[in-house]
């Protein structure tokens, strides 16, 4: 059997489970929260619409979109119930996903039990007056058996949309089958891509079929079918949560954004802290911004991150001081304003930098920034989704002059394929890439040091700054890491034949870095 | 003259904040066991009339007495599982087999299954509906065996006070005129009083001891078939009440004219 397809698949309990508890909880709060609305809804008009308004807008929130905005809400309410009444929560993982998605499973529930229960037959609804029903006997046992196969159907569609959307919220930190997906996308391994996609569809179809289930056994009154149904559903959840039960909880909360040296980094300090003799778990996937929030609320316990981003994303700061007063300051402002511990520098940068293919280069004899001013203006320019809207971007542009042709923006890994391909000419390369080298880049010089340094640097969360275990685990590191070996194992998980899982690069890096 | 089982004392009642007066300042009084018979045309109140019998609707001003007490004392739903209820609708329960339709306000008032099982199966027979068919949903019945349902239903709880809007309206005429009969039956045994909205002077007259004619919210006529038959100062009720006459005179003539040809 393939190897990534054994890695995948010693994956699925815990990646399962999460996705069935994290489904079942999102449609069962969905639920019990339509219910009492789709009641009130019914009786007046003037809540009917606001109700359906916001059920319907909700929907046309971009699902991923969705699910990130519920981090800095939930981080804004932690924080005012820290000050309230002395403890916060976690805004990260379960509690965002869980609302984002029940928000998103009401819009079929809602619609189609106002739907069947606004359009009763007025005959039957005079009957059930004239036998002598108060309002409360019509709904239960008039209204709600005649609207219950339009409302199962909706609660069918709402089940399937939150199985597949629940695959996003990997972003903001919670373990979906969507782990699969988004780890596969970044690493370029599709078999990954694929069983998350087969896994959630597969998950979809069942519970599809078991809620058909109940609801033809309503729809026939037969009892028995709507009990057998929803003990599959039961024994199905059940079943799916064992493993996670049993799961050990581990110490410590690794971090990682959602590109593959960040995978293999995470691998390498989780690697450590288990040589340290503790345990640690990941979360993997995050959003950029997403991550360094996560550790200044203790979602986290440490992850890496770079320390241009962190200069100019997290203080704000429009200077470039040079590379160790930078640090230096960082570490201060990073303690003070978020008690967070910057514990060192890996040793390798990864800044953003210009880059395009080697041959155009030479024959364009273009070798720095300024030499491509001239000729950007015919040529395209390929992103990742972040770097337009960086400080680095408007500084590059504003102090060299440049405009492209074109800009589009790709998810990293295509972003190289795309520069490859000529689709795009010039792009937002990460210096620490393997694919520069795998795809003959010339990284364009920038003379004027616009650019900000980007040392990867491990920062630990505020509850940790005293921990020393996971000092003693995470400190050997510091100045380990060097740029050939960084680029290589990148290039080990990027490349097409004969990858290497995150884990794998991370192992050799470990004995490259002598740390084995 | 016994104490009336229904007494209703200048009730008036507008729809659409005023703008249509349903009923003008009406009184009636019906004594128990009265078969009574509502005609007049559409929009004449007739419906409404019968409604504040059972608080289907309220009336604005006015008293209206079922049993001696005034039915705005007495919640709507209880009223009306004492009230039977029959109209041309149907509004069989669909979810429901025929059992549980003809069993339901048995059921509301809490009776025990047992006692409503022996009750629906009598009501099968009275109404003469096959007791094969109680098991079964009313989508699988006939048109005429649906509204005998209704009847059965509307009876189950053994009310004294039978209400009807137009309840064989539907139905085919051979169906329709053996249902009424068979509820005359049932009214005449079970000593009920009825209240039935018709379109159908013939049926009216045929079936009623009293019959009442309605015109703009107002009760224009009121007395036993036979004397408003004998004729009536008011031209629209004396044009009403001829029409069966009329009808039975043209039959006549046709066959005449056929057996002379």
């Amino acid at each position: 059997m393939d190897d990534r397809f054994q890695a995948a698949l010693r994956l699925l309990p815990d990646y399962l489970g999460q996705h069935v508890m994290l489904s079942a909880a999102a449609l069962l709060l969905g639920l019990a929260v339509s219910a009492p609305l789709v009641v009130f809804a019914r009786r007046s008009a003037r809540v009917r619409w606001p109700v359906l308004a916001l059920v319907s807008v909700v929907q046309t929130v971009p699902s991923l979109a969705l699910l990130a905005l519920f981090y800095p809400l939930l981080l804004a309410l932690s924080s005012l119930s820290q000050k309230l009444f002395g403890h916060g929560f976690a805004a990260l993982g379960f509690l965002p996903s869980l609302l984002a998605l029940t928000l998103y499973s009401m819009l079929p529930i809602v619609r189609n039990s106002l739907t069947a229960l606004l359009n009763m037959d007025p005959a039957v609804m005079e009957a059930a007056r004239g036998v002598g029903m108060t309002p409360r006997q019509t709904l239960f046992r008039v209204e709600l058996p005649l609207a219950m196969p339009v409302i199962m159907a909706g609660i069918r569609t709402s089940a399937v949309w939150v199985i597949g959307t629940a695959t996003l919220s990997t972003p903001v930190g919670q373990t979906s089958l969507g782990n699969y997906i988004f780890s596969g996308l970044q690493i370029e391994n599709w078999v990954s891509v694929l069983f998350g996609c087969v896994g959630a569809v597969a998950l979809a179809l069942i519970a599809d079929q078991l809620l058909a289930l109940v609801e033809n056994g309503v729809a026939a009154r037969r009892p028995m079918r709507v009990w057998l149904g929803l003990a599959l559903l039961v024994a199905g959840v059940v079943a799916a949560l064992v493993p996670s039960i049993h799961a050990k909880k581990s110490v410590y909360v690794i971090g990682a954004k959602s590109f593959s040296e960040q995978y293999i980094l995470a691998d390498l300090m989780a690697d450590r802290i288990v040589r340290a003799g503790s345990s640690a778990t990941q979360r993997v996937g995050l959003g950029s911004v997403i991550a360094f929030k996560a550790l200044a609320s203790n979602d986290i316990d440490a992850y890496v991150d770079y320390s241009g981003t962190v200069w100019a994303n997290v203080l704000n700061r429009k200077d470039s001081p040079p590379r160790a007063r930078m640090l230096e300051e960082m570490t201060r402002a990073l303690k003070e304003k978020y008690g967070v511990t910057l514990l060192g520098a890996l040793g390798f940068e990864n800044a953003y930098a210009l880059a395009m293919r080697g041959d155009d280069a030479r024959s364009m004899n273009i070798r720095t920034i300024a030499d491509l001013v001239a000729h950007a203006g015919e040529l395209k320019l390929g992103t990742d989704f972040e770097f337009l809207a960086r400080p680095e971007w408007a500084a590059l542009r504003d102090s060299y002059g440049l405009a492209f042709r074109e800009q589009r923006q790709y998810q990293s890994t295509f972003m190289y394929r795309a520069v490859a391909s000529h689709e795009v000419d010039v792009i937002s390369a990460f210096s620490s890439d393997g694919r520069i080298a795998a795809y003959d880049l010339a990284v364009l010089e920038d003379a004027k040091q616009v650019i900000l340094p980007y040392d990867a640097i491990v920062l630990l969360a505020p509850r940790r700054a005293n921990d020393e275990t996971l000092r003693r685990a995470l400190t050997p590191l510091v100045g380990a890491v060097p740029i050939g070996p960084m680029r290589e194992a990148n290039q080990m998980v990027d490349r097409d034949e004969n990858k290497l899982s995150p884990a794998q690069a991370a192992q050799w890096l470990s004995g490259k870095a002598g740390l084995n | 003259m016994s104490q009336p089982i229904i007494a209703i004392e200048n009730a008036s009642k507008s729809y659409r904040n005023g703008q249509q007066l349903a009923l003008n300042d009406v009184s009636i009084q019906i004594e128990p066991a009265t078969f009574v018979a509502v005609v007049g045309a559409s929009g004449s109140g007739k419906t409404t009339l019968l409604k504040t019998m059972n608080r289907l609707a309220d009336v604005d001003t006015g008293v209206v007495r079922v049993s001696g007490a005034a039915v705005n004392g007495v919640p709507g739903h209880e009223l009306r599982r004492r009230v039977g209820y029959v109209f041309q609708g149907i509004g069989l329960f669909p979810h429901l087999t025929v059992a549980e339709n003809i069993g339901i306000t048995p059921r509301l008032l809490g009776w025990d299954a047992g006692q409503i099982v022996s009750r629906v199966e009598e009501l099968a027979d009275l109404v003469a509906l096959p007791r094969s068919l109680l098991r079964r949903l009313p989508a699988d019945l006939s048109g005429g065996q649906q509204q005998r349902v209704g009847v059965a239903r509307a009876l189950a709880a053994k009310p004294a006070i039978l209400l009807m809007d137009e309840p064989f309206g539907a139905l085919d005429p051979i169906t329709r005129d053996a249902l009424g009969t068979q509820v005359r039956n049932l009214h005449d045994a079970m000593e009920l009083t009825t209240v039935m909205i018709t379109h159908d002077v013939l049926e009216a007259v045929l079936l009623a001891d009293r019959i009442v004619v309605m015109r703009a919210g107002r009760i224009i006529a009121d007395g036993p078939p036979h004397t408003l038959l004998a004729g009536h100062p008011d031209e629209d009720v004396r044009a009403l009440m001829e029409m069966p006459r009329r009808q039975a005179e043209r039959v006549r003539a046709v066959l005449e004219r056929n057996s002379r040809g």
